[in-house]
């Protein structure tokens, strides 16, 4: 085949959602693989090595992001349902939550304050700009409500999906270090403040160590995404750290 | 048939939830309010149908992968990332590891206060 076949290929597939879905897809299957074969090892973390590798073939390819999520959008899209399905395991854990709504409902509250407020607070002491303090004010919800919470309060909705996916692998790989040193060994402990962290990477590593931890960090992940939508803006003008 | 059973119930929840969101104007997002809607859903039920549980195995089981093309987003950003690397890293570090501690304590504090004998250690 000659190099002028090949490039109206190319042309052609990277106009198709169809590339952008195989090469996420593909990537993934990759790092999942590495991570397995790492013996799990965090620093593999599948997100971490497939978004690498997803980057590299786009930027050596000269594919723009755009091009890319025409395709990985439909993966993107599951995170709906996904959320959707939380739902499940949580029925599950009923009859724990039951007994434990109020320390989960102290906990939310001030774990989703202390969270927000400490990324604004080190971001400014550090010297970021405005629109990157407050893109990164809402990074421990799910994307999709965390790039909403970003616009509304000033912030870039496609930066504060990164820093939503980079402090879900920092919790979802620190977390289970910080609970040894703190000697907590209750799944429901270590679930609630994995999923006020760490939203839904925290929560998928959670259901790797346990079926209750998982469906705790659930449970936290969804009532603080409530809860961080219904503070947040009205806490950051409060504190007159909107601009 | 089951997962697809499973998986047109979660996106009807989903739907109903956006539908909802918009209607009363509360800012949370649609896929959160069909969440909360199935829960309360499985309550008065007091059972999971198969078709949702294998549905949800299959979407849950790889939650991580569902965040890929948000974290691919990070090349339309290099520049500003590489700006102002130090506080963003500062930021991501420090308030995850706070958040997290805090939040594990109050937790494990609470609940040996309001919940006591609940708990599995110490």
């Amino acid at each position: 085949m000659t190099d002028d076949g090949i490039a109206t290929i190319w042309v052609y597939l990277s106009t198709t959602p169809l590339l952008g879905l195989t090469i996420t897809l593909v990537a993934y299957g990759i790092a999942y693989r590495a991570y397995l074969w790492s013996g799990s090892n965090p620093l593999l973390h599948p997100v971490v090595s497939a978004v690498t590798l997803l980057i590299l073939f786009l930027v050596g390819t000269d594919t723009p992001y755009e091009a890319y999520f025409a395709g990985g959008q439909f993966v993107h899209f599951l995170l709906g349902p996904a959320t959707v399905a939380l739902a499940i395991p949580l029925y599950q854990q009923l009859p724990k939550i039951r007994r434990l709504w109020l320390p989960v409902l102290i906990t939310l509250v001030s774990g989703v304050t202390i969270g927000a407020l400490s990324s604004v607070a080190l971001a400014r002491l550090f010297g970021a700009t405005l629109q990157t303090q407050m893109s990164l004010a809402p990074k421990s919800v799910t994307a999709p409500v965390a790039m909403g919470i970003s616009e509304q309060i000033g912030g870039l909705p496609s930066l504060t999906a990164v820093m939503v996916v980079a402090t879900g692998i920092l919790g979802a790989v620190l977390g289970t270090r910080l609970f040894a040193l703190l000697r907590i060994r209750d799944d429901s402990i270590k679930g609630i403040a994995m999923g006020i962290t760490a939203h839904g990477i925290g929560t998928a590593r959670a259901f790797q160590v346990s079926p209750e931890m998982g469906a705790f960090s659930g449970l936290a992940m969804a009532l603080s995404t409530f809860t961080t939508a219904l503070i947040l803006p009205w806490l950051l003008q409060w504190l007159g750290w909107l601009g | 048939m089951q997962f697809l059973n499973g998986i047109t119930l979660l996106l009807i929840f989903q739907l109903i939830g956006e539908f909802g969101a918009r209607l009363l104007d509360i800012p949370v997002p649609g896929p959160v309010v069909g969440m909360l809607l199935l829960f309360l859903t499985l309550i008065a039920r007091r059972s999971v149908a198969p078709s949702l549980e294998t549905a949800s195995g299959a979407l849950l089981g790889h939650l991580s992968l569902l965040f890929v093309p948000a974290g691919v987003g990070m090349m339309i950003h290099f520049e500003r990332i590489a700006g102002e690397w130090l506080p963003i890293a500062v930021a991501l570090l420090g308030s995850t590891v706070i958040t997290m501690l805090a939040s594990a304590l109050i937790m494990a504090g609470t609940s040996r206060l309001f919940a006591p004998g609940d708990r599995q250690d110490d």
